[in-house]
């Protein structure tokens, strides 16, 4: 790594905030555990997510400024994001249910793959499939939100393969543009693939993605994305400068991709790839913050809970087929309401 | 007399002073130019945007997500295309989160042949429009029409498609077609049109009083009633209709003239109840022939009321060629012309039981 290099090493978060993360990341990855181990079992169809980003994911979603409407951030994700969601305070039974498409699946009613949230209270827009439309969208809520004043900021985040469509070019644009700037933080999550396409090749050789954002003008950091303290020391940054400038800021955080692409691709665990819990653990137990015995109980208890909570979400109602003529129009407009 | 860039500027700035449009944007949008043709000349809420079609409509799905109320435009519909995705994504907003979410945003955008656009300014929109679930597709052909669509638009929680036929931007309607109560030509153009010589730099409009005038989205207009033959249409073939409506009038043919005005939702009913009188139907549109919106009507059509039909249903429609060429000929070969309504109207009304 070159530019903005950051180690870490001089981060002191108080140790209650590391327990909090360390909690959360392991309820990440235990969640999508079960969403890998639903997937095989046959109940559900397709699975994608996030383990292996859940260093830099938990910290976002602490981090985020939570609520409906202007004054709030808004969330622009893509279908790594289960960290992000957990530790904004979603229920991960409700993921179960997306990925056994249930009539109950809160996000989509049992319509889209599992990953792929949509919470109106908090601001989280739909999460679709399409790559890196979500950053041509972004500039419209910060708009908004530039509006309003306020600390109000849009952030969004899509992988490193997805950053060669112009939408990407669309979001750095549209955030930068003179005397207009806009409060966007635009999040690169690079695990240096593309399903099956390595990012050497793909991308300029003498630059990093991040790079990119010096052409328009905005702050940049590359940041090792598997330490959670960096993430979150780098991310408090980064949205500081966003709230109080209303201008846009580009975090390209190298993260892993510890299970492959997705079901598609047999969501096998890879071992060449850094597992970011794993180490966390490791340096949270050198400095006495937590024990190896009290994170493995604490992995056990959420094992076991949602292998519970997933065999009452398979037993719940699959969608009523008269469904699909549901919510094609909106009869009110639910997104003006104050 | 209004024309329709007028009554599309009276209902945005109507929309911004009593119904909330926070934002009219796309390429030259805003000052100095009012839009490429002057649909948005004045308007305060009016900015131009960069050059990036995906960029206006992601801000524009941006925008509307966040409770404000914006009015993007596509400089011409040719250039929609790129940006099909994100058009699709705004329609399935509802329908992905179960409900969670609206996106209402409204997309404006001239459409269609008939002013030697060449290739790339003369597309038709609406195959791939209609093609589009969870939108709403309209398409005025007259002042008042455009006028009242826009107003129902700007008060509509889903996502609306406003096709402007090109070729009648300048059209002022006939009698019935203007906007109640608006003043006359001169006036009118004095009070709203910026003049195209010397210094406009401090020039601003000064908004008449115009009505809260709501077309509902699926309700067609009877242009014309007649026993003989049903013409449905819409857009800048309402007024070619017409004209043919008028020449086979002389030839005792006597044609029932539906404009569509809306497409998604359409009215099913009023062409039904048409069809039910005349027993014979021509379908009339610019768009390419194949996989066109005229097709699925037949096929209602047919499956529908076959036996109310005293002859076959007919397409009148665009030719299935790559663009429409910029010669005189080229484009009359392309596109429907009065002439090939006439003798369509006329054969469809040939047919006896
Ligand atoms: C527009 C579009 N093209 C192709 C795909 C298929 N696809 C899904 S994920 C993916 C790779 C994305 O890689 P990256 O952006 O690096 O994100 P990652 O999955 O590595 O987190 C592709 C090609 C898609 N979903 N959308
Ligand atoms: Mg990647």
């Amino acid at each position: 790594m070159t530019h903005n290099e950051t180690d870490g090493t001089n981060a002191e978060l108080p140790a209650e905030l590391l327990v909090r993360m360390h909690e959360l990341m392991v309820k990440g990855r235990v969640l999508e555990e079960r969403l890998i181990t639903m997937w095989r079992q046959g109940d559900g169809y397709f699975w994608i997510g996030g383990p292996g980003e859940e260093a830099f994911n938990v910290p976002l979603g602490m981090l985020v400024h939570k609520g409906q409407g202007v004054a709030y951030d808004y969330l622009h994700l893509h279908y790594r994001s289960s960290g992000t969601l957990l530790a904004m305070g979603a229920d991960p039974v409700d993921s179960l249910r997306q990925m056994k498409n249930t009539a109950r699946d809160p996000y989509s009613g049992g319509r889209n793959f599992v990953g792929h949230y949509s919470v109106r209270k908090w601001n989280v827009v739909p999460i679709s499939s399409p790559i890196e439309v979500q950053f041509s969208m972004a500039p419209g809520t910060a708009l908004a939100q530039k509006r309003h004043g306020g600390r109000g900021i849009s952030i969004v985040q899509g992988g490193d393969a997805g950053t060669a469509e112009a939408d990407f070019y669309a979001g750095l644009l549209w955030s930068s543009r003179k005397g207009a700037e806009l409060p966007v933080l635009m999040i690169v999550t690079n695990n240096q693939w593309g399903i099956s396409t390595a990012y050497d090749g793909q991308h300029p050789a003498t630059t990093r993605i991040a790079d990119m954002g010096k052409a328009f003008g905005m702050p940049t950091a590359v940041i090792d994305g598997n330490d959670p303290e960096v993430a979150y020391r780098e991310l408090s940054k980064a949205m500081e400068y966003v709230r109080r400038e209303r201008k846009p800021y580009l975090i390209e955080a190298m993260v892993s991709r510890l299970r492959g692409h997705s079901s598609a691709t047999g969501a096998a665990f890879v071992k060449s790839e850094t597992d970011c819990l794993a180490l966390f653990e490791e340096k949270l137990a050198a400095r006495g913050i937590i024990t190896r015995e009290g994170a493995d109980a604490m992995r056990t208890s959420f094992t076991a809970e949602l292998l519970e909570a997933s065999k009452r979400v398979i037993a719940e109602p699959q969608p009523d087929s008269s469904t699909i003529w549901d919510h094609v129009y909106a009869t009110k407009n639910l997104v003006g309401e104050r | 007399m209004t024309t329709i860039a007028q009554a599309i500027r009276l209902a945005l700035h109507v929309g911004e002073e009593r119904h909330g449009v926070t934002d009219i944007f796309g390429e030259d949008v805003g000052a100095p130019l009012g839009g490429v043709f002057t649909c948005t000349q004045g308007l305060k809420t009016a900015w131009n945007s960069p050059l990036d079609e995906r960029g206006i409509i992601g801000t524009a799905i941006g925008l509307a997500l966040a409770g404000q109320k914006p009015v993007a435009e596509i400089q011409f519909s040719d250039y929609a295309y790129n940006t099909i995705d994100l058009l699709k994504l705004a329609g399935a907003m509802h329908w992905s989160s179960a409900g969670d979410w609206n996106c209402p945003l409204i997309v404006m955008t001239p459409t269609g042949a008939g002013i030697r656009g060449s290739l790339y300014h003369s597309h038709s929109f609406d195959a791939t429009a209609t093609h589009l679930p969870g939108w709403r597709v309209v398409i005025p052909s007259n002042p008042r029409d455009a006028y009242g669509l826009m107003l129902s638009a700007i008060r509509e929680p889903n996502p609306v498609l406003f096709m402007v036929p090109k070729a009648l931007m300048r059209y002022r309607g006939e009698e019935g077609e203007d906007i109640p109560g608006a003043p006359d030509q001169k006036t009118l153009d004095e009070l709203i049109n910026k003049p195209v010589t010397g210094d406009m730099s401090q020039w601003a409009a000064r908004w008449p009083e115009t009505p809260d005038l709501f077309i509902p989205f699926g309700e067609a207009r009877t242009v014309r009633e007649g026993r003989d033959v049903t013409v449905v249409t819409y857009s800048r073939h309402v007024v070619i209709a017409r004209e043919a409506c008028a020449e086979l009038a002389r030839e005792g043919v006597d044609v029932e003239l539906i404009d569509l005005r809306s497409l998604a939702p359409y009215d099913w009913a009023a062409i039904a109840k048409s069809v039910k009188k005349t027993h014979r139907v021509v379908f009339v549109n610019e768009e390419l022939d194949v996989t066109n919106f005229g097709e699925h009507l037949i096929r209602r059509v047919v499956s529908e009321l076959f036996y109310e039909l005293y002859a076959p249903p007919r397409l009148v429609a665009g030719a299935m060629v790559p663009g429409v060429g910029l010669s005189d000929n080229l484009e009359r070969a392309s596109v429907p012309q009065r002439d090939d309504l006439v003798r369509a109207i006329r054969e469809t009304a040939k047919h006896q039981p």
